[in-house]
Protein backbone atom coordinates (compact mmCIF):
# COMPACT_ATOMS: atom_id res chain seq x y z
CA UNK A 1 0.00 0.00 0.00
CA UNK A 2 2.65 2.27 1.06
CA UNK A 3 4.64 1.44 -1.79
CA UNK A 4 1.97 2.19 -4.02
CA UNK A 5 1.72 5.79 -2.70
CA UNK A 6 5.59 6.02 -2.74
CA UNK A 7 5.59 4.88 -6.50
CA UNK A 8 2.72 7.46 -7.66
CA UNK A 9 4.29 10.14 -5.88
CA UNK A 10 8.02 10.30 -6.51
CA UNK A 11 8.06 11.20 -10.27
CA UNK A 12 5.62 14.51 -8.51
CA UNK A 13 7.86 14.61 -5.52
CA UNK A 14 11.10 14.74 -6.99
CA UNK A 15 10.20 17.19 -9.86
CA UNK A 16 8.90 19.93 -7.63
CA UNK A 17 12.57 19.67 -5.63
CA UNK A 18 14.76 20.17 -8.68
CA UNK A 19 12.50 22.61 -9.67
CA UNK A 20 12.97 24.35 -6.15
CA UNK A 21 16.28 23.27 -5.57
CA UNK A 22 17.89 23.32 -9.04
CA UNK A 23 20.22 20.61 -8.30
CA UNK A 24 19.32 16.86 -9.03
CA UNK A 25 21.79 15.35 -6.76
CA UNK A 26 20.01 16.97 -3.73
CA UNK A 27 16.78 16.94 -4.86
CA UNK A 28 17.07 13.44 -5.09
CA UNK A 29 18.64 13.24 -1.76
CA UNK A 30 16.33 15.39 -0.14
CA UNK A 31 13.11 13.38 -1.53
CA UNK A 32 14.80 9.87 -0.05
CA UNK A 33 15.00 11.45 3.42
CA UNK A 34 11.20 12.37 2.97
CA UNK A 35 10.43 9.18 2.16
CA UNK A 36 12.27 7.69 4.62
CA UNK A 37 10.56 9.80 7.24
CA UNK A 38 6.77 8.60 5.77
CA UNK A 39 8.20 5.41 5.56
CA UNK A 40 8.65 5.36 9.71
CA UNK A 41 5.81 7.89 10.57
CA UNK A 42 2.81 6.77 8.10
CA UNK A 43 2.42 3.12 9.14
CA UNK A 44 1.52 4.21 12.89
CA UNK A 45 -0.34 8.07 11.93
CA UNK A 46 -1.77 6.88 8.48
CA UNK A 47 -1.30 8.31 5.09
CA UNK A 48 -2.14 12.49 4.85
CA UNK A 49 -4.93 12.82 2.83
CA UNK A 50 -1.72 15.10 0.61
CA UNK A 51 1.10 13.05 0.52
CA UNK A 52 2.64 14.18 -2.05
CA UNK A 53 2.31 17.55 -0.11
CA UNK A 54 3.28 16.21 2.81
CA UNK A 55 6.89 14.64 1.10
CA UNK A 56 7.15 18.03 -1.16
CA UNK A 57 7.16 19.96 1.85
CA UNK A 58 9.11 17.68 4.25
CA UNK A 59 11.67 17.56 1.51
CA UNK A 60 11.93 20.81 1.24
CA UNK A 61 12.59 21.42 4.82
CA UNK A 62 15.60 18.97 4.87
CA UNK A 63 17.00 20.43 2.03
CA UNK A 64 16.57 23.59 3.60
CA UNK A 65 18.21 22.52 6.98
CA UNK A 66 20.97 20.98 4.65
CA UNK A 67 21.28 24.20 3.48
CA UNK A 68 21.88 25.86 6.21
CA UNK A 69 24.21 23.31 7.90
CA UNK A 70 26.76 24.24 5.04
CA UNK A 71 26.23 27.32 5.15
CA UNK A 72 25.74 28.41 1.81
CA UNK A 73 22.36 29.00 1.69
CA UNK A 74 22.72 32.37 -0.37
CA UNK A 75 25.15 30.89 -2.67
CA UNK A 76 23.39 27.54 -3.33
CA UNK A 77 19.70 28.31 -3.35
CA UNK A 78 18.87 30.53 -5.88
CA UNK A 79 15.07 31.33 -4.57
CA UNK A 80 15.63 32.23 -0.95
CA UNK A 81 11.99 33.90 -0.81
CA UNK A 82 9.85 30.60 -1.97
CA UNK A 83 12.30 29.04 0.69
CA UNK A 84 11.78 31.16 3.77
CA UNK A 85 7.58 30.67 3.56
CA UNK A 86 8.09 26.76 3.41
CA UNK A 87 6.25 25.94 7.20
CA UNK A 88 8.00 24.38 9.67
CA UNK A 89 6.07 21.49 10.30
CA UNK A 90 3.20 20.76 6.91
CA UNK A 91 -0.26 21.12 8.64
CA UNK A 92 -1.96 21.94 5.28
CA UNK A 93 -3.47 18.91 3.36
CA UNK A 94 -5.36 21.63 0.88
CA UNK A 95 -2.30 22.60 -0.11
CA UNK A 96 -1.44 22.60 -3.92
CA UNK A 97 1.56 21.71 -5.10
CA UNK A 98 2.66 22.86 -8.56
CA UNK A 99 3.16 19.82 -10.83
CA UNK A 100 6.67 20.16 -12.39
CA UNK A 101 6.62 16.53 -13.90
CA UNK A 102 6.52 17.81 -17.59
CA UNK A 103 9.19 19.95 -17.05
CA UNK A 104 11.12 17.20 -15.70
CA UNK A 105 10.45 14.70 -18.41
CA UNK A 106 12.33 17.09 -20.78
CA UNK A 107 15.14 17.65 -18.69
CA UNK A 108 15.75 14.04 -18.41
CA UNK A 109 14.63 13.14 -22.43
CA UNK A 110 17.10 15.98 -23.59
CA UNK A 111 18.59 15.44 -26.86
CA UNK A 112 22.28 16.47 -25.46
CA UNK A 113 22.42 13.80 -22.88
CA UNK A 114 23.19 10.28 -24.37
CA UNK A 115 19.98 8.05 -25.33
CA UNK A 116 21.06 5.71 -22.66
CA UNK A 117 21.53 8.34 -20.34
CA UNK A 118 18.14 10.01 -21.46
CA UNK A 119 16.10 6.45 -20.48
CA UNK A 120 17.96 5.37 -16.86
CA UNK A 121 17.29 8.86 -15.90
CA UNK A 122 13.84 8.73 -16.99
CA UNK A 123 12.83 5.52 -14.95
CA UNK A 124 14.53 6.82 -12.32
CA UNK A 125 13.62 10.58 -11.60
CA UNK A 126 10.32 9.86 -12.92
CA UNK A 127 9.53 6.23 -12.89
CA UNK A 128 10.81 6.30 -9.29
CA UNK A 129 12.60 2.82 -10.19
CA UNK A 130 15.97 1.65 -8.09
CA UNK A 131 19.50 2.21 -9.56
CA UNK A 132 19.92 -1.60 -9.20
CA UNK A 133 16.29 -2.14 -10.99
CA UNK A 134 17.30 -0.10 -14.11
CA UNK A 135 20.26 -1.96 -14.27
CA UNK A 136 18.81 -5.60 -13.95
CA UNK A 137 16.52 -4.28 -16.96
CA UNK A 138 19.33 -3.55 -19.28
CA UNK A 139 21.44 -6.11 -18.14
CA UNK A 140 24.51 -4.40 -16.64
CA UNK A 141 26.03 -3.62 -13.23
CA UNK A 142 24.79 -1.49 -10.67
CA UNK A 143 27.98 0.25 -10.81
CA UNK A 144 27.65 0.89 -14.81
CA UNK A 145 23.78 2.16 -14.29
CA UNK A 146 25.31 4.53 -11.33
CA UNK A 147 28.03 5.59 -13.53
CA UNK A 148 25.78 6.25 -16.44
CA UNK A 149 22.89 7.73 -14.26
CA UNK A 150 26.01 10.23 -12.46
CA UNK A 151 26.92 11.12 -16.06
CA UNK A 152 23.78 11.81 -17.11
CA UNK A 153 23.09 14.35 -14.08
CA UNK A 154 26.39 15.93 -14.20
CA UNK A 155 26.10 17.09 -18.15
CA UNK A 156 22.68 18.19 -17.07
CA UNK A 157 24.18 20.30 -14.52
CA UNK A 158 27.03 21.91 -15.87
CA UNK A 159 25.83 22.77 -19.66
CA UNK A 160 23.18 24.21 -18.38
CA UNK A 161 20.24 21.78 -19.72
CA UNK A 162 16.51 23.64 -18.89
CA UNK A 163 14.30 22.42 -16.72
CA UNK A 164 11.51 23.41 -18.76
CA UNK A 165 8.97 22.86 -21.05
CA UNK A 166 10.02 23.77 -24.77
CA UNK A 167 8.93 26.52 -26.60
CA UNK A 168 6.82 26.06 -29.63
CA UNK A 169 9.08 26.26 -32.07
CA UNK A 170 11.29 23.70 -30.66
CA UNK A 171 7.90 21.57 -29.15
CA UNK A 172 7.90 19.18 -32.16
CA UNK A 173 11.09 17.77 -32.08
CA UNK A 174 11.40 17.62 -28.28
CA UNK A 175 8.76 15.79 -28.02
CA UNK A 176 9.47 13.46 -30.30
CA UNK A 177 12.57 12.74 -28.30
CA UNK A 178 10.36 12.45 -25.11
CA UNK A 179 8.38 9.87 -27.21
CA UNK A 180 11.02 7.91 -28.80
CA UNK A 181 12.88 7.41 -25.13
CA UNK A 182 9.25 6.06 -23.47
CA UNK A 183 8.60 4.17 -26.20
CA UNK A 184 12.52 2.33 -26.09
CA UNK A 185 11.31 1.87 -22.69
CA UNK A 186 8.55 -0.31 -23.48
CA UNK A 187 9.95 -2.15 -26.42
CA UNK A 188 13.24 -2.97 -23.78
CA UNK A 189 10.37 -4.52 -21.67
CA UNK A 190 9.24 -7.08 -24.14
CA UNK A 191 12.07 -8.93 -23.56
CA UNK A 192 10.85 -9.99 -20.59
CA UNK A 193 12.92 -8.71 -17.54
CA UNK A 194 11.98 -6.32 -15.42
CA UNK A 195 8.75 -4.88 -16.53
CA UNK A 196 9.36 -2.07 -18.18
CA UNK A 197 6.32 -2.78 -20.52
CA UNK A 198 4.01 -1.61 -17.54
CA UNK A 199 6.24 0.83 -16.48
CA UNK A 200 6.49 2.52 -20.02
CA UNK A 201 2.56 2.51 -20.16
CA UNK A 202 3.18 4.19 -16.68
CA UNK A 203 5.25 7.23 -17.81
CA UNK A 204 3.19 7.31 -21.00
CA UNK A 205 -0.46 7.92 -19.07
CA UNK A 206 1.30 10.39 -16.82
CA UNK A 207 2.42 13.00 -20.52
CA UNK A 208 -0.99 12.37 -21.88
CA UNK A 209 -2.62 13.51 -18.85
CA UNK A 210 -0.15 16.68 -19.29
CA UNK A 211 -0.10 17.19 -22.33
CA UNK A 212 -3.85 16.57 -23.10
CA UNK A 213 -3.64 18.20 -26.35
CA UNK A 214 -1.04 16.54 -28.07
CA UNK A 215 -2.37 13.80 -30.12
CA UNK A 216 0.79 11.68 -30.69
CA UNK A 217 1.35 11.62 -26.85
CA UNK A 218 -2.39 9.74 -26.48
CA UNK A 219 -1.00 7.63 -29.57
CA UNK A 220 1.68 6.14 -27.76
CA UNK A 221 -0.36 5.25 -24.76
CA UNK A 222 -3.05 3.68 -26.78
CA UNK A 223 0.16 1.72 -29.11
CA UNK A 224 1.80 0.66 -25.91
CA UNK A 225 -1.55 -0.61 -24.25
CA UNK A 226 -3.12 -2.48 -27.13
CA UNK A 227 0.26 -4.35 -27.43
CA UNK A 228 0.74 -4.72 -23.58
CA UNK A 229 -2.48 -6.37 -23.15
CA UNK A 230 -1.06 -9.48 -25.82
CA UNK A 231 1.83 -9.81 -23.84
CA UNK A 232 0.71 -12.87 -22.31
CA UNK A 233 -0.07 -14.64 -25.65
CA UNK A 234 3.39 -13.84 -27.30
CA UNK A 235 5.10 -16.54 -25.82
CA UNK A 236 4.14 -19.79 -24.83
CA UNK A 237 6.53 -20.83 -22.63
CA UNK A 238 9.99 -20.10 -24.02
CA UNK A 239 8.51 -20.22 -28.07
CA UNK A 240 7.53 -17.34 -29.81
CA UNK A 241 3.64 -17.24 -30.90
CA UNK A 242 2.93 -15.09 -34.25
CA UNK A 243 -0.27 -13.30 -33.82
CA UNK A 244 -1.93 -15.71 -36.17
CA UNK A 245 -1.98 -17.97 -33.78
CA UNK A 246 -2.06 -16.02 -30.55
CA UNK A 247 -4.28 -17.59 -27.79
CA UNK A 248 -7.05 -14.77 -27.32
CA UNK A 249 -8.55 -16.00 -24.19
CA UNK A 250 -5.01 -15.07 -22.91
CA UNK A 251 -5.54 -11.41 -24.23
CA UNK A 252 -6.26 -8.85 -21.68
CA UNK A 253 -9.67 -7.40 -23.48
CA UNK A 254 -9.86 -4.19 -20.64
CA UNK A 255 -6.89 -3.18 -21.26
CA UNK A 256 -7.54 -3.24 -25.14
CA UNK A 257 -10.64 -1.83 -24.55
CA UNK A 258 -8.49 0.78 -22.30
CA UNK A 259 -6.58 1.79 -25.23
CA UNK A 260 -9.09 1.71 -27.79
CA UNK A 261 -10.53 4.43 -25.56
CA UNK A 262 -7.27 6.38 -26.10
CA UNK A 263 -6.78 5.72 -29.54
CA UNK A 264 -9.88 7.57 -30.30
CA UNK A 265 -9.26 10.56 -28.11
CA UNK A 266 -5.71 10.73 -30.37
CA UNK A 267 -8.10 10.76 -33.35
CA UNK A 268 -10.43 13.60 -32.23
CA UNK A 269 -7.34 15.61 -31.91
CA UNK A 270 -7.03 14.92 -35.41
CA UNK A 271 -4.01 12.76 -34.68
CA UNK A 272 -2.33 11.50 -38.31
CA UNK A 273 1.22 10.78 -36.67
CA UNK A 274 3.47 7.89 -36.61
CA UNK A 275 2.32 6.66 -33.18
CA UNK A 276 -0.93 7.52 -33.84
CA UNK A 277 -1.21 5.38 -37.16
CA UNK A 278 0.84 2.87 -35.49
CA UNK A 279 -2.08 2.33 -32.70
CA UNK A 280 -4.34 1.98 -35.15
CA UNK A 281 -3.10 -0.88 -36.69
CA UNK A 282 -2.22 -2.53 -33.60
CA UNK A 283 -6.11 -1.90 -32.48
CA UNK A 284 -7.38 -3.51 -35.85
CA UNK A 285 -5.05 -6.85 -35.41
CA UNK A 286 -6.91 -7.28 -32.31
CA UNK A 287 -10.33 -7.61 -34.16
CA UNK A 288 -11.58 -11.04 -34.84
CA UNK A 289 -11.40 -10.68 -38.43
CA UNK A 290 -8.44 -8.67 -39.26
CA UNK A 291 -8.86 -6.24 -41.98
CA UNK A 292 -5.43 -6.98 -43.96
CA UNK A 293 -6.45 -4.48 -46.60
CA UNK A 294 -6.56 -1.71 -44.37
CA UNK A 295 -3.80 -2.56 -42.49
CA UNK A 296 -1.54 -3.31 -45.59
CA UNK A 297 -2.91 0.60 -46.60
CA UNK A 298 -1.93 2.04 -43.07
CA UNK A 299 1.60 0.41 -43.24
CA UNK A 300 1.72 2.52 -47.25
CA UNK A 301 1.01 5.55 -44.82
CA UNK A 302 3.21 4.81 -42.19
CA UNK A 303 5.89 4.21 -44.77
CA UNK A 304 5.48 7.70 -46.03
CA UNK A 305 5.70 8.74 -42.25
CA UNK A 306 9.05 7.11 -41.39
CA UNK A 307 10.23 6.38 -45.07
CA UNK A 308 11.45 2.88 -42.94
CA UNK A 309 12.15 -0.36 -45.21
CA UNK A 310 11.07 -2.19 -42.27
CA UNK A 311 8.38 -0.55 -42.15
CA UNK A 312 7.48 -1.20 -45.66
CA UNK A 313 8.45 -4.94 -44.98
CA UNK A 314 5.56 -5.16 -42.17
CA UNK A 315 3.62 -3.72 -45.37
CA UNK A 316 4.58 -6.75 -47.54
CA UNK A 317 3.20 -8.75 -44.77
CA UNK A 318 -0.33 -7.30 -44.90
CA UNK A 319 -0.37 -7.50 -48.37
CA UNK A 320 0.39 -11.21 -47.80
CA UNK A 321 -2.14 -11.67 -44.98
CA UNK A 322 -4.65 -9.95 -47.69
CA UNK A 323 -3.95 -12.93 -50.12
CA UNK A 324 -1.47 -11.45 -52.31
CA UNK A 325 1.84 -13.20 -51.34
CA UNK A 326 3.37 -12.45 -55.08
CA UNK A 327 3.09 -8.84 -54.65
CA UNK A 328 4.05 -9.18 -51.07
CA UNK A 329 7.48 -11.00 -52.06
CA UNK A 330 8.15 -8.57 -55.41
CA UNK A 331 7.64 -5.65 -52.00
CA UNK A 332 10.15 -7.76 -49.91
CA UNK A 333 12.78 -8.28 -52.91
CA UNK A 334 13.00 -4.60 -53.40
CA UNK A 335 14.10 -3.84 -50.02
CA UNK A 336 17.63 -3.74 -48.85
CA UNK A 337 17.78 -5.45 -45.07
CA UNK A 338 20.14 -7.99 -45.92
CA UNK A 339 21.43 -8.08 -42.43
CA UNK A 340 18.15 -7.70 -40.88
CA UNK A 341 16.58 -11.83 -39.54
CA UNK A 342 12.90 -10.65 -40.12
CA UNK A 343 13.95 -9.80 -43.60
CA UNK A 344 14.51 -13.58 -44.38
CA UNK A 345 12.05 -14.91 -42.12
CA UNK A 346 9.37 -13.18 -44.21
CA UNK A 347 10.96 -14.07 -47.57
CA UNK A 348 10.97 -17.64 -46.43
CA UNK A 349 7.43 -17.49 -45.21
CA UNK A 350 6.04 -15.93 -48.68
CA UNK A 351 8.06 -18.44 -50.62
CA UNK A 352 7.08 -20.92 -48.39
CA UNK A 353 3.20 -20.01 -49.62
CA UNK A 354 4.26 -19.39 -53.37
CA UNK A 355 5.18 -23.02 -53.21
CA UNK A 356 9.11 -22.10 -53.86
CA UNK A 357 10.26 -25.23 -50.77
CA UNK A 358 14.16 -24.72 -51.91
CA UNK A 359 14.16 -21.35 -51.97
CA UNK A 360 11.99 -20.73 -48.36
CA UNK A 361 14.23 -23.04 -47.02
CA UNK A 362 17.44 -21.05 -47.86
CA UNK A 363 15.60 -17.75 -46.74
CA UNK A 364 15.05 -19.72 -43.42
CA UNK A 365 18.60 -20.92 -43.21
CA UNK A 366 19.51 -17.15 -43.47
CA UNK A 367 17.09 -16.04 -40.78
CA UNK A 368 18.69 -18.56 -38.85
CA UNK A 369 21.81 -17.30 -38.66
CA UNK A 370 21.19 -14.36 -37.82
CA UNK A 371 19.06 -15.36 -34.93
CA UNK A 372 20.48 -14.12 -31.38
CA UNK A 373 17.54 -15.30 -29.00
CA UNK A 374 16.81 -19.10 -28.26
CA UNK A 375 13.17 -18.35 -28.43
CA UNK A 376 13.92 -16.81 -32.10
CA UNK A 377 15.95 -19.43 -32.92
CA UNK A 378 13.36 -22.39 -32.12
CA UNK A 379 10.85 -20.47 -33.53
CA UNK A 380 12.84 -20.46 -37.03
CA UNK A 381 13.99 -24.15 -36.75
CA UNK A 382 10.39 -25.22 -36.16
CA UNK A 383 9.73 -23.45 -39.52
CA UNK A 384 12.42 -24.72 -41.46
CA UNK A 385 11.50 -28.24 -39.91
CA UNK A 386 8.47 -28.30 -41.45
CA UNK A 387 9.19 -27.40 -44.83
CA UNK B 1 25.88 31.03 -18.88
CA UNK B 2 29.09 31.33 -21.71
CA UNK B 3 29.24 28.99 -23.94
CA UNK B 4 31.71 28.35 -26.28
CA UNK B 5 30.91 27.73 -30.04
CA UNK B 6 33.90 25.77 -31.98
CA UNK B 7 33.14 25.29 -35.60
CA UNK B 8 34.45 22.78 -37.35
CA UNK B 9 34.41 22.66 -41.00
CA UNK B 10 36.26 21.46 -44.13
CA UNK B 11 38.35 23.62 -45.14
CA UNK B 12 37.72 25.25 -47.95
CA UNK B 13 33.91 24.45 -48.25
CA UNK B 14 32.85 28.64 -49.08
CA UNK B 15 35.03 28.46 -51.99
CA UNK B 16 32.94 25.04 -53.10
CA UNK B 17 29.80 27.78 -52.74
CA UNK B 18 28.04 29.65 -55.65
CA UNK B 19 28.71 33.56 -55.22
CA UNK B 20 25.19 34.20 -53.78
CA UNK B 21 25.58 31.41 -51.61
CA UNK B 22 28.41 32.31 -50.18
CA UNK B 23 26.73 36.37 -50.04
CA UNK B 24 24.00 34.38 -47.73
CA UNK B 25 26.64 32.20 -45.68
CA UNK B 26 28.67 35.68 -44.78
CA UNK B 27 25.58 37.69 -43.74
CA UNK B 28 24.68 34.96 -41.47
CA UNK B 29 27.74 35.56 -39.82
CA UNK B 30 27.52 39.07 -39.69
CA UNK B 31 23.86 38.59 -38.21
CA UNK B 32 25.11 36.35 -35.84
CA UNK B 33 27.96 38.43 -34.53
CA UNK B 34 25.70 41.57 -33.77
CA UNK B 35 23.30 39.37 -32.02
CA UNK B 36 23.90 40.90 -28.32
CA UNK B 37 24.15 37.87 -26.97
CA UNK B 38 27.76 37.12 -28.82
CA UNK B 39 30.23 38.44 -26.99
CA UNK B 40 33.47 37.69 -29.37
CA UNK B 41 34.93 35.07 -32.30
CA UNK B 42 37.21 34.83 -34.66
CA UNK B 43 37.64 32.72 -37.74
CA UNK B 44 41.19 30.88 -37.97
CA UNK B 45 43.51 30.45 -40.83
CA UNK B 46 44.02 27.43 -42.41
CA UNK B 47 45.11 24.23 -40.43
CA UNK B 48 48.54 24.43 -42.48
CA UNK B 49 49.23 27.27 -40.16
CA UNK B 50 48.88 25.55 -37.43
CA UNK B 51 51.55 24.68 -34.93
CA UNK B 52 51.06 22.21 -31.74
CA UNK B 53 52.90 22.58 -28.86
CA UNK B 54 53.83 20.64 -25.80
CA UNK B 55 56.07 20.61 -23.06
CA UNK B 56 58.13 17.76 -22.17
CA UNK B 57 60.21 17.58 -19.01
CA UNK B 58 61.00 21.36 -19.27
CA UNK B 59 61.70 21.23 -23.20
CA UNK B 60 59.07 22.65 -25.34
CA UNK B 61 57.98 20.28 -27.71
CA UNK B 62 56.52 21.65 -31.71
CA UNK B 63 55.43 19.66 -34.19
CA UNK B 64 53.84 21.45 -37.80
CA UNK B 65 49.89 21.15 -37.99
CA UNK B 66 46.99 20.95 -36.13
CA UNK B 67 46.76 18.57 -33.14
CA UNK B 68 44.18 16.21 -34.59
CA UNK B 69 44.34 15.42 -37.97
CA UNK B 70 41.19 15.10 -39.27
CA UNK B 71 39.18 16.38 -42.58
CA UNK B 72 37.23 18.85 -40.50
CA UNK B 73 39.34 20.84 -38.95
CA UNK B 74 38.46 23.81 -35.91
CA UNK B 75 37.96 26.87 -38.41
CA UNK B 76 36.88 29.46 -35.76
CA UNK B 77 35.34 30.02 -32.36
CA UNK B 78 32.95 32.25 -30.62
CA UNK B 79 31.91 33.05 -26.93
CA UNK B 80 27.94 33.47 -26.14
CA UNK B 81 26.34 34.29 -23.66
CA UNK B 82 22.90 32.30 -23.26
CA UNK B 83 20.41 31.29 -20.61
CA UNK B 84 20.40 27.59 -21.17
CA UNK B 85 21.93 24.89 -23.54
CA UNK B 86 18.67 25.45 -25.49
CA UNK B 87 19.26 28.61 -26.11
CA UNK B 88 22.86 28.31 -27.08
CA UNK B 89 21.70 25.38 -29.43
CA UNK B 90 19.57 27.41 -31.33
CA UNK B 91 22.85 29.52 -32.18
CA UNK B 92 25.05 26.91 -32.77
CA UNK B 93 22.57 26.40 -35.40
CA UNK B 94 22.68 29.52 -36.90
CA UNK B 95 25.72 28.86 -37.96
CA UNK B 96 26.21 28.66 -41.56
CA UNK B 97 28.85 25.31 -40.86
CA UNK B 98 26.34 23.99 -39.80
CA UNK B 99 23.88 23.21 -42.54
CA UNK B 100 27.27 23.25 -44.61
CA UNK B 101 29.09 19.91 -43.58
CA UNK B 102 30.46 21.04 -40.48
CA UNK B 103 29.63 20.34 -37.02
CA UNK B 104 29.70 23.10 -33.92
CA UNK B 105 30.51 21.60 -31.04
CA UNK B 106 28.87 23.77 -27.83
CA UNK B 107 30.68 23.75 -24.25
CA UNK B 108 29.94 25.57 -21.62
CA UNK B 109 32.58 27.70 -20.47
CA UNK B 110 34.07 27.76 -16.83
CA UNK B 111 33.35 25.30 -14.22
CA UNK B 112 29.82 25.68 -14.25
CA UNK B 113 26.54 26.95 -13.22
CA UNK B 114 28.22 27.86 -9.52
CA UNK B 115 29.53 31.08 -11.42
CA UNK B 116 33.70 29.72 -10.98
CA UNK B 117 35.15 31.98 -12.82
CA UNK B 118 37.63 29.49 -15.83
CA UNK B 119 41.48 29.51 -14.28
CA UNK B 120 44.03 31.81 -15.56
CA UNK B 121 45.99 29.50 -17.59
CA UNK B 122 49.88 30.26 -17.06
CA UNK B 123 52.48 28.67 -15.55
CA UNK B 124 52.17 30.66 -12.04
CA UNK B 125 55.47 32.22 -11.61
Amino acid sequence: MLEGVFRDEWGRVLASLVGFLGDFDRAEEAAQEAFAIAAQRWPASGVPANPGAWLVTTARNRAIDRLRRERTLAEKLHLLPAAEAVMDEFDDDTAVIKDERLELIFTCCHPALPLEGQVALTLRALGGLETAEIARAFLVSEETMKRRLSRAKAKIKATGIPFAVPGAHLLPDRLDAVLAVLYLIFNEGYRGRVDLGAEAIRLGRVLAALMPDQPEAHGLLALMMIHHARRRARFSGEDLVLLDDQDRSLWDPRQIAAGRAVLERALALGGRGAYVVQAVIASLQTHERIDWPQVAELYRRLVGLTGSPVVELNRAVALAQAGDPAAALRVVDGLDLDGYLYFHSTRGELLRRLGRDAEARTAYRRALDLATSTPERRFLSRRLDQL
Amino acid sequence: MQYALLVYDEPGYLDALSDEEREAAYAEYFALADDERYLGGAQLRSAETATSVRVVNGRTLMTDGPFADTKEVLGGFCLIEAADLDEAIELAARIPAARLGGVVEVRPVGLGPAGIKPAVIGTGR
